[in-house]
């Protein structure tokens, strides 16, 4: 199989840590699997978790062939924070939607080539090559916005964040399609395999005929453009730039999805579809946290904890420790740490 | 080394010209006051405010104020500070970027006797007397008059959620104390959640779409407080999007007075907000000028008011600020 994942049970620390921290979170609040319909809209907390996991999903989708190349991108918060405020400020100005979209979506893209200029064909670092852009980014969406939070009313760009398709919310609409689009892409040609082989060996990869700075350049590109449409969802979602916030740090938390998803930073095997699983862990964790009605200090203490313990799941040293089921396709659960000798009836 | 001097001659000539062509218009305009302020620079619709503010005060006054932009670097605003007392200004503004390590710069100005006031922010010092006095506002006194109209409005029976600024600043800090105050007060009053929006629009909406289902889809909130503005717009839309109307099932109180707030109440949907007044300079002008008119130093700490503003007057406010910001 081309998702190159040597078994079933290789996917199961991420998908059991998402229905675990689910579960988790109906224990903390029985109706949050509750979901009815509010303006022709779905509406329910397991809705919120899809929809605010939406902007850190698509930037996962882009981070995960990034660094499949073995290479990272830090620009994806800043691109954002570009890509919604020039949607705003346009819209402002009065262009229409087609105008705007193509604006913000070039943008997207135009960062992106930069990136994958520096990265592939001045061979900076990625993650220097990357940082140039997270820093001066933000600076450039502050220059369009002229330093305020630049407002709109067009119920158009609106639609993007709060708007819905078959009472789906646009936001996740958008993530299944660029995830599908993505997948096709890299999964139905030979796309995928050159950046797996650009990731684990971009010399040999080269001198097997792969165009590497190609691939490289395209994959960057790719990641601009899928930030630069979460860009436009947080923006239409507030109906507003807010270019000193919008995207924030968001560049972590797609790194910490892609990685949670279980794909090594040292580039080569990538699984997609697992990123988006590791964003909505982390989003599903953020939505726990705010109905549990902890005090605000702990929620980072709480996140923290639980991603450590995915990662722990996944650490190849820990997973010798792990009682493996026998037999040539093991489909058993992987369960946390469990001494071996499981004795300690209770009386 | 002859490239110094070069460099400190010319910046000594320059120095003396500038102190003629001051003491030129002193004599010509009875007495013009010559002010430098070292801004923080522009990292929020307010700060632009407070800078546009302390322009249109100065030429009301008819002051010559001298603008600094520190892009957010106290050593950018230590350079500014020396170079107005370099310029011999007649007083020095500081919006402190950092509350530390002003004490060496401060005393160069008090050793050139000039006065420095510091602006919306205090600093730490062991030696209060390196400043004049502060202009600031009382962010615990916000929260109390946030909780107060809350209290008034709903005869004291309310259930609140709180949107909370970032953890651990210490606006979030005191506007959260100065509201609990008025909570314990009154015994009604409860607030069932809270948590932290971190100050921005799409926190504010996510950690309220939370509260609403949270709390019985909305219907136990009686009231939202967030403390600040934008926080509140946010909210304000997760309300809308929950089919509950803001302003009427869930009223809505803030802090900040910025002009969105305005707009929402104007349309009913915000019910309060206490302003942060971006006129910082105004007060620290009167002092100065009262205190080289008859030497008179004023008190350590000018607390600017924390108004009340509802929707009566919003859509007037909303058009007076719309442009300030």
């Amino acid at each position: 199989m081309t998702l190159s994942a040597p078994g079933p049970a290789r996917n199961l620390p991420q998908y059991g840590a998402l229905i675990a921290v689910l579960l988790a979170n109906w224990l903390l609040f029985p109706d949050f699997f509750a979901i009815r319909l509010q303006d022709g809209r779905l509406f329910g907390s397991l809705i919120d978790v899809l929809n605010r996991g939406a902007p850190v999903a698509l930037l996962a989708v882009g981070m995960t062939m990034v660094i499949a190349t073995r290479g990272v991108d830090l620009s994806v918060g800043a691109v954002m924070a570009i890509s919604g405020a020039i949607a705003a400020t346009m819209t402002g100005a009065g262009w229409s939607l087609p105008a705007v979209l193509a604006a913000s979506l070039a943008a997207g893209l135009l960062c992106g080539l930069w990136n994958g200029v520096l990265v592939a064909v001045l061979r900076i670092q990625p993650i220097i090559a990357t940082l140039i852009l997270m820093v001066a980014g933000r600076g450039i969406a502050q220059l369009v916005t002229e330093g305020q939070i630049v407002t709109f009313t067009s119920p158009a760009l609106a639609f993007i964040g709060s708007g819905s398709f078959l009472t789906v919310p646009m936001p996740v609409v958008l993530t299944i399609v660029l995830l599908a689009v993505t997948a096709l892409l890299v999964r139905a040609t030979a796309l995928g395999l050159m950046i797996e082989a650009v990731g684990i060996n971009r010399l040999s990869s080269a001198g097997a005929g792969v165009n590497t700075p190609v691939v490289l350049v395209a994959v960057y590109v790719w990641c601009g453009l899928c930030a630069a449409v979460a860009g436009l969802i947080v923006t239409a979602d507030i109906r507003g730039a807010d270019a000193n916030n919008a995207g924030l740090w968001l560049e972590l938390d797609a790194i910490l999805a892609v990685v949670v998803g279980g794909t090594s930073l040292l580039g080569g095997r990538f699984g997609l579809v697992l990123s988006v699983v590791g964003a909505l862990i982390i989003q599903s964790m953020n939505t726990g946290i705010l109905l549990s009605g902890f005090k605000p200090e702990f929620n980072l203490i709480v996140k923290a904890g639980v991603l450590l313990v995915v990662l722990l799941l996944q650490s190849p040293t820990l997973t010798l420790f792990l009682p493996r089921p026998r037999g040539a396709r093991p489909i058993g659960t992987v369960k946390p740490p469990v001494a071996p000798t499981s004795g300690g009836a209770k009386p | 080394m002859s490239r110094k001097w070069v460099i400190s001659a010319a910046t000594a000539a320059a120095a003396l010209m500038i102190g003629f062509s001051g003491l030129g218009a002193v004599q010509a305009a009875d007495k013009k006051l010559v002010v430098g302020f070292s801004q923080i620079g522009s990292e929020s619709g307010w700060r632009a405010a407070e800078t546009k503010t302390a322009k249109a005060e100065a030429d009301k006054r008819g002051i010559d104020l001298k603008i600094s932009d520190a892009q957010q670097k106290q050593e950018n605003q230590i350079k500014a500070v020396r170079s107005f007392v370099a310029q011999g200004v007649d007083a020095i503004f500081i919006a402190p970027v950092v509350a530390t390590g002003w004490d060496s710069v401060l005393k160069e100005a008090k050793e050139a006797k000039i006065p420095v006031v510091l602006l919306d922010r205090q600093i730490e010092t062991k030696d209060p007397s390196l400043y004049m006095t502060a202009v600031t506002s009382d962010t615990v006194h916000e929260g109390r008059v946030a909780g107060e109209w809350l209290a008034k409005q709903t005869g004291g029976k309310c259930a609140v959620v709180e949107l909370q600024g970032t953890v651990g600043s210490s606006p979030a800090i005191n506007r959260k104390k100065g509201f609990d105050e008025i909570v314990a007060k009154n015994p009604g009053m409860k607030i069932v959640r809270t948590q932290s929006g971190d100050f921005t629009r799409a926190k504010g909406k996510e950690v309220m779409e939370s509260f609403i289902k949270a709390e019985n889809g909305g219907k136990g909130i009686c009231a939202v407080y967030a403390h600040n503005d934008d926080m509140a717009v946010g909210a304000i839309q997760a309300i809308k999007e929950a089919g509950l109307k803001p302003g009427k099932d869930i009223l809505v109180v803030s802090i900040d007075g910025v002009p969105d707030i305005f707009k929402a109440m104007s349309e009913g949907e915000a019910n309060a907000t206490v302003e942060l007044t971006p006129n910082m300079a105004g007060p620290a002008y009167d002092a100065l000028i009262a205190f080289k008119k008859d030497g008179k130093a004023p008190p350590k700490w000018i607390q600017t008011e924390s108004a009340l503003f509802t929707p009566d007057t919003a859509k007037a406010e909303y058009e007076r600020r719309k442009d300030a910001y």
